[in-house]
């Protein structure tokens, strides 16, 4: 393995576990251990799984006009996002591409951004160059993060701290875990119930360790992350969203609050916003959509889609066999008038057409805590 | 009963002088991971050394199958369509492939012995 990837502070645990270690992201991360995706993915969607997520970037924003800078960068409403509240956000450029999709938590004290593994060098110079004036950016290398996701995650955690249970959905709080202090939110990219946990780097072992040892919980790696947020609908930035879609393209328009949106208080002066609102107002060319195939042959990212009279309609950018749906699934981006659920179209896998159909997303319903 | 590999991790063994079995290896099946779809060879269609002659994909990558010797497909294991997974579990027996009928012994005796794909496992 190449020497200059970065490890987290869970490396020798994962190998420890006998996990198969891959190169993502300029780290060396965990695809599986030795029960492999499948099972991962099923112990994550019937009991609880813990992944080390240490590889995504945690910044803070300090200063009491973070929130206002912030809304400089981003369409989404962060000056009313009340405290402890947790919101899922993205980066214009000023075509209106995207340069990354983050999560965006108020603290008591700042703003607590999780951002992409690999995008966080070029958030950060991003953030300082453009609101650096206004608000003090601080990485955290010093923290790991894990998720512990699935829908026994919260009789795992509860047995760690009890107080983490009312906890819902999109929410966060400051919890001693394992004599730890750690940064708690309800959520994840999975698709079930589940929390994220901001660990300090040295604590996060024995953290992994002790939550482990609960019943419910086992380890699981990338590979799963990967089938159970595309199941889940979620978007994998730099494959299903990057600088060349839009938000509105990539049906992300209900990230969008209203009071950013034309007619809000605080609308437009975001990156792009005129590109953006002249979407929100005639629509766009192509749209990301969820296909499910009719016959049991993966769909990959780059396969070519085809209407039935062979015209090309677009492009997979996700795709592959969901466990727990049990059949083909995939995201795409396809013109906009065959972007309607149930519509036909065709993937070509190796020369040869397979029909899909238009879905709805998610493909696995959400099961997310709302109290 | 002799088995030979391929620098590709196949193995193909030759049952007796109409034809040979040919599958994957357990280093190929566990690099791959949970497999869940297989493409066969068509039957009866003959095919070169080297061309592919199937796929097989696990959750997360694709892989080409290439033909080990020139031979025509007389059988594939149609128990794969329905049971993929079954590559993982028993890779050198119940999760063969398919059958050729070997035309040219040469390009079989040419393959790597048992010896020397231990060899090359040891050196990946």
């Amino acid at each position: 393995m190449s020497a200059d990837l970065r490890h987290t502070p869970l490396h020798d645990l994962h190998v420890e576990l006998g996990a198969k270690m891959m190169p993502f992201a300029g780290y060396e991360m965990p695809v599986n251990y030795p029960d492999g995706i499948l099972a991962e993915h099923r112990q994550c969607r019937q009991a609880a799984a813990l992944f080390d997520v240490s590889h995504m970037g945690q910044l803070r924003l300090k200063g009491d006009d973070a929130a206002r800078a912030l809304e400089t960068l981003t369409p989404m409403d962060v000056v009313d996002l009340g405290v402890n509240k947790q919101r899922y956000a993205l980066f214009t450029n000023s075509q209106g591409g995207l340069l990354d999709d983050l999560m965006i938590t108020r603290r008591e004290s700042d703003l607590l951004l999780i951002v992409n593994a690999a995008c966080k060098d070029a958030d950060v110079r991003h953030l300082v160059t453009h609101i650096g004036q206004r608000c003090t950016v601080v990485a955290m290398p010093e923290r790991a993060l894990l998720a512990l996701q699935g829908p026994k995650a919260v009789m795992a955690l509860s047995r760690l701290n009890a107080e983490i249970a009312p906890l819902t959905f999109m929410t966060g709080g400051a919890f001693r875990l394992a004599g730890v202090d750690c940064f708690v939110t309800r959520s994840g990219y999975t698709g079930e119930d589940g929390f994220e946990i901001s660990v300090p780097a040295d604590d996060a072992v024995v953290l992994a360790k002790t939550l482990l040892r609960e019943p419910e919980v086992k380890p699981a790696g990338l590979g799963a992350r990967d089938t159970l947020r595309l199941e889940a609908g979620l978007c994998l930035y730099g494959h299903d969203i990057d600088d060349k879609t839009t938000p509105i393209e990539a049906g992300l328009t209900w990230a969008i609050q209203k009071v950013r949106r034309p007619g809000g208080a605080r609308a437009g002066r975001y990156p792009g916003a005129a590109a953006i609102e002249a979407q929100l107002a005639t629509g766009t060319a192509i749209k990301r959509v969820g296909l499910v195939g009719l016959e049991r042959v993966p769909v990959r990212e780059g396969a070519t889609i085809f209407d039935s009279h062979g015209h090309k309609l677009g492009h997979v950018t996700s795709g592959t066999i969901g466990p727990t749906v049990n059949k083909p699934i995939a995201m795409a981006y396809l013109a906009a008038n065959h972007g309607s659920a149930h519509h036909e179209v065709y993937a070509e896998v190796r020369g040869n057409r397979y029909p899909m159909r238009v879905s709805a997303m998610p493909f696995s319903p959400h099961r997310y805590y709302r109290g | 009963m002799t088995t030979m590999f391929t620098p590709d991790h196949e193995w193909i063994n030759i049952e007796d002088h109409e034809a040979a079995v040919v599958g994957i290896t357990p280093h190929a099946q566990d690099a791959l991971g949970d497999v869940v779809f297989v493409d066969l060879p068509e039957v009866g269609r003959t095919y070169k050394k080297g061309e592919v002659v199937g796929v097989v994909e696990s959750v997360k990558a694709a892989a080409d199958m290439y033909m080990p010797v020139e031979g025509e497909v007389v059988e594939v294991n149609e128990v794969l369509r329905k049971d993929p997974a079954l590559v993982n579990r028993d890779p050198m027996g119940e999760g063969w492939f398919f059958k050729v009928h070997v035309t040219h012994m040469e390009q079989f005796d040419q393959l790597m012995d048992p010896p020397a794909y231990d060899a090359l496992l040891k050196n990946l």
